[in-house]
């Protein structure tokens, strides 16, 4: 992965003293709060409902052992233990003092670690999907690119006061799992009719109120023209986006008002004249020399099939759910991508406290594991595990409550911290995922569903993917009430749809009932291999809204 | 023009707890907060407050509905019910944890519409 | 009204005039739509020019008369408003402005080396924006990752030595 040199190291050292300067100005009355919270919201500070928020930056998701246990310290010395990993890679804590930020962020900075942007209206943490690297089916390795994306981004002179947030995704595989399309800019890495490899980039998708899925920018950038072309993209929004109404003020907004073609046009012309100066031309060999950061370990020639893997499956029948559900194929014989899953049923979704994040690090230097990764999806991944070493592996899991065997199925819901700690929330969204997941909890009943992707929020900012949820459920809030609406049919991968919303809300006694007799219905009505997404997209929303209504409908009688 | 009871709350600048207003000082705790059951009194105190946010001591001051059970202030919506306490599906953080919230003696405050019959749901029954 | 110009305390040599002000002799300031609408007049004088730009005005559409103004003025609505940053960059790359780029209204010592890297000279601001805060706001990130209008040499040309 990744490594400072001294001018990282310097650029990071030298933004926390400035951050710590702004933190004593604010301290000292030179800044108001309306002129502070912009600046700490840079550097990741929020005001939450019950104490700060700090949004620590996992860069395209991805961590050392020696930084993970940094998490877990600054976590138990600043925090209450735990944080949370949230759905654009980055970690969260909850409890923060503001007093303590500048030495909580000295104390990252000495892993390489930062809140650098990760919120406030300028360019966000750019993902990668988190299989990067491991998966037999992407062209390179995405990340190289991101690392690239990331400096030039970092205190950008020019968009660091952007009409809103700006999120960056980049993407190289077949199978999208990094919900590019639902990104203020996807770019996909590609090869074209020639066999060169260059980008193709979009732009204007996003969540929240009006969601939208990104349209097409140009279907291939060259290697070397790519910063120019972001930076043409970033300035003709930063000049032409509203600045009057704080709904209509993302990207998507303007694409759609001025349509895809005129911003096609726009960008073109700032792009050929940013490019023409060469300023932003990004050299093969700087390509290069990022990507050996990323290089993969070595990998052993392992034949397969791994017969301790074998062995330990058919004596183990926990192990053997495991392995059918939380691994994935590795490029490499022998390996296997294997996803920890932080959704134990009745646990908080994406939550990990000190202890296991040290465990795991501990495992992954048993191992000789150097990395791990944070998904969208808010679960932790080991990309490159030799499967001899799975048995064990999982064995400790399970040992530190980390080995729920529920990768992308029912259970494994995507949640926002909602309205129990969100200062942006209309409802909770924790207790209802977890009063869901144990509806579901019995895993021959998840199988027997298979892929289900559910994916709620507390509130219309949507930091749950609601729209891309296979069934979406977003917490409103009626006269004081929580109220939960559901949405069916989103995706946030290649073949990226918003849900459609189904009708009015159920309460929070209702809602559980209600999906679960959604998923009866899917169970019902579906033909053999169809996923839920498939029946819906077969059937359409009519035989589910029927059924989920049904108690009401009962009540009338 | 009464708006009905209410309290004034803020969050602490150097930390970000949740105070309350007590009539001289923040209180950290809900059960404290003096309850104004005049709005133009209510709007007076809030106006004399924005000193401790000059002061430096508190961000972002507001005015929330309340109602009484048996003596005891119970906010009138979900949010500040959380902010009084913790974090529902946390037991163990927040106010709740440190001795700072007294739970209402009727358990009837976040209101979920139920639809079986039985006595009012303790609100942060998390098997909701 | 003293504001700061290369670095250091200056006056304000330029008397910005209301667009219904009569014009006085010297050096004055218009609005865009005034330098429309008395375009000839105004470049006729002899005397420095400058026109202020409103947050959503680009300079492009001062076409090639940019060149025959002292200075341009872009305005800072709310600090929160970055566009000017873009505009000074375009004045300074795309249109090859020399001249002095003013930045006005509220903005604040965070975005002055922003500001400075996008090509802007002067600074009228509010009473906290001082020559001393801004030669420490140039000096807090010493080398920046990205290339700018000002010339600061990039991470990346110092990495290649």
């Amino acid at each position: 992965m990744y490594r400072y040199d001294e001018f990282d190291a310097r650029f990071v050292a030298e933004r926390v003293e400035q951050f710590a300067g702004q933190v004593a100005r604010r301290l000292a009355g030179e800044l108001s709060e309306d002129e502070f919270k912009p600046l700490r919201l840079m550097n990741g500070l929020y005001l939450q409902l019950h104490a700060y928020m700090l949004r620590i930056a996992v860069p395209y998701g991805t961590l050392a052992p020696r930084q993970l246990r940094k998490l877990a310290d600054v976590a138990r010395r600043f925090d209450k233990g735990y944080g949370h990993f949230t759905t654009r890679q980055n970690l969260q804590l909850n409890w923060p003092k503001l007093k303590d930020v500048p030495a909580i962020l000295r104390e990252l900075a000495t892993v390489e670690m930062h809140a650098i942007q990760t919120s406030g209206n300028c360019i966000r943490n750019v993902t990668a999907d988190h299989f990067a690297g491991a998966t037999p089916e992407e062209i390179e390795d995405p990340r190289p690119l991101c690392e690239i994306i990331r400096q030039w981004s970092s205190l950008h002179p020019e968009f660091t006061f952007l009409a809103r947030k700006f999120k960056i995704a980049v993407g190289a595989a077949l199978h999208d799992r990094a919900a590019l399309l639902y990104h203020d800019m996807a770019v996909e890495i590609v090869k074209n009719g020639e066999g060169r490899t260059g980008y193709r980039v979009s732009a204007g998708g996003g969540m929240g109120r009006t969601p939208y899925i990104a349209q097409l920018m140009c279907d291939f950038v060259e290697r070397e023209d790519i910063l120019a072309y972001l930076e043409a993209v970033l300035r003709v929004y930063n000049q032409d986006s509203r600045r009057d109404n704080i709904h209509k003020q993302r990207i998507k907004i303007l694409i759609n008002t001025i349509g895809a073609e005129e911003m096609r046009r726009r960008v073109a012309r700032e792009f050929e004249e940013i490019k023409a100066q060469g300023y932003l031309t990004l050299p093969q060999a700087e390509l290069d020399r990022i990507a050996a950061y990323f290089a993969p370990p070595q990998f052993e020639t392992i034949a397969e099939p791994v017969a301790e893997y074998e062995a330990a499956k058919r004596q183990d029948a926990r192990f053997a759910d495991w392995c059918a559900h939380n691994l994935a194929a590795h490029r490499a014989p022998g390996y296997a991508i294997a996803t920890i899953s932080l959704k134990p049923i009745g646990g908080v979704p994406g939550d990990c406290t000190s202890e296991q994040m040290e465990a795991i690090a501990d495992l992954m230097d048993r191992f000789g594991l150097e990395e791990i990764r944070v998904s969208h999806e808010q679960n932790l991944v080991l990309p490159h595990v030799r499967k001899r070493d799975l048995p064990a592996i999982f064995a400790r899991l399970c040992e530190l409550g980390l080995g729920t065997p529920n990768a992308g199925l029912v259970t494994d819901i995507i949640c926002c911290p909602g309205l129990d700690y969100c200062d942006l929330a209309n409802a909770r969204s924790i207790p209802v995922a977890q009063k869901i997941a144990g509806r579901f909890a019995d895993l021959k009943r998840q199988e027997e569903i298979g892929e289900l992707k559910i994916k709620m929020s507390g509130c219309i900012n949507a930091c749950g993917h609601h729209h891309a949820g296979h069934i979406g459920i977003l917490g409103v809030d009626k006269k004081g009430v929580e109220y939960y609406q559901l949405q069916l049919g989103g995706s946030g991968a290649e073949d990226a749809a918003i849900g459609e919303i189904m009708g009015p809300g159920f309460t929070a006694e209702e809602i559980t009932d209600a999906v679960e007799r959604v998923v009866d219905e899917y169970l019902r009505l579906r033909e053999p291999g169809e996923r839920f997404l498939d029946t819906y997209r077969r059937v359409g929303m009519e035989p589910f809204k029927n059924v989920a209504y049904l108690e009401q409908l009962h009540a009338v009688y | 023009m009464t708006k009905g009871l209410q309290i004034f709350t803020a969050n602490r600048l150097i930390d970000g707890r949740v105070v309350y207003w007590q009539g001289a000082r923040w209180a950290e705790s809900l059960a404290e907060a003096e309850i104004f059951d005049d709005s133009e009194a209510a709007e007076g105190a809030l106006k004399a407050a924005q000193k401790w946010v000059a002061e430096r001591v508190v961000v972002g001051i507001y005015l929330f509905g309340v109602r009484l059970e048996e003596g005891v202030a119970v906010p009138l919506k979900a949010r500040e019910l959380i902010r009084a306490a913790g974090p529902s599906v946390r037991r163990d953080l927040g106010k709740q944890a440190e001795g700072l919230y007294r739970p209402p003696p009727v358990h009837s405050q976040i209101r979920h519409a139920q639809t079986t019959p039985g006595p009012a749901r303790d609100p942060f029954d998390v098997s909701i | 009204m003293p504001f700061i110009r290369n670095g250091d305390w200056a006056d304000d040599d330029f008397a910005t005039v209301a667009d219904e002000a009569p014009l006085p002799d010297g050096a004055v300031i218009v609005s865009l739509a005034r330098f429309r609408k008395e375009r000839e007049t105004l470049l006729a004088r002899n005397a420095a020019l400058g026109v202020r730009l409103a947050a959503p005005e680009s300079p492009e559409t001062l076409g090639d008369d940019l060149h025959r103004l002292s200075v341009v003025v872009l305005e800072f609505p709310a600090f929160k408003d970055g566009r000017a940053l873009s505009w000074a960059r375009l004045l300074r790359t795309r249109l090859g402005y020399t001249g002095e780029i003013r930045a006005q209204g509220a903005f604040l010592i965070d975005q002055l080396a922003h500001m400075t890297r996008a090509g802007f000279t002067t600074f009228d601001g509010d009473a906290r924006i001082t020559p001393e805060a801004l030669a420490h706001a140039l000096a807090e990130i010493t080398y920046p990752y990205q290339p700018a209008p000002d010339g600061k040499k990039t991470i990346r040309e110092l990495r290649a030595g």
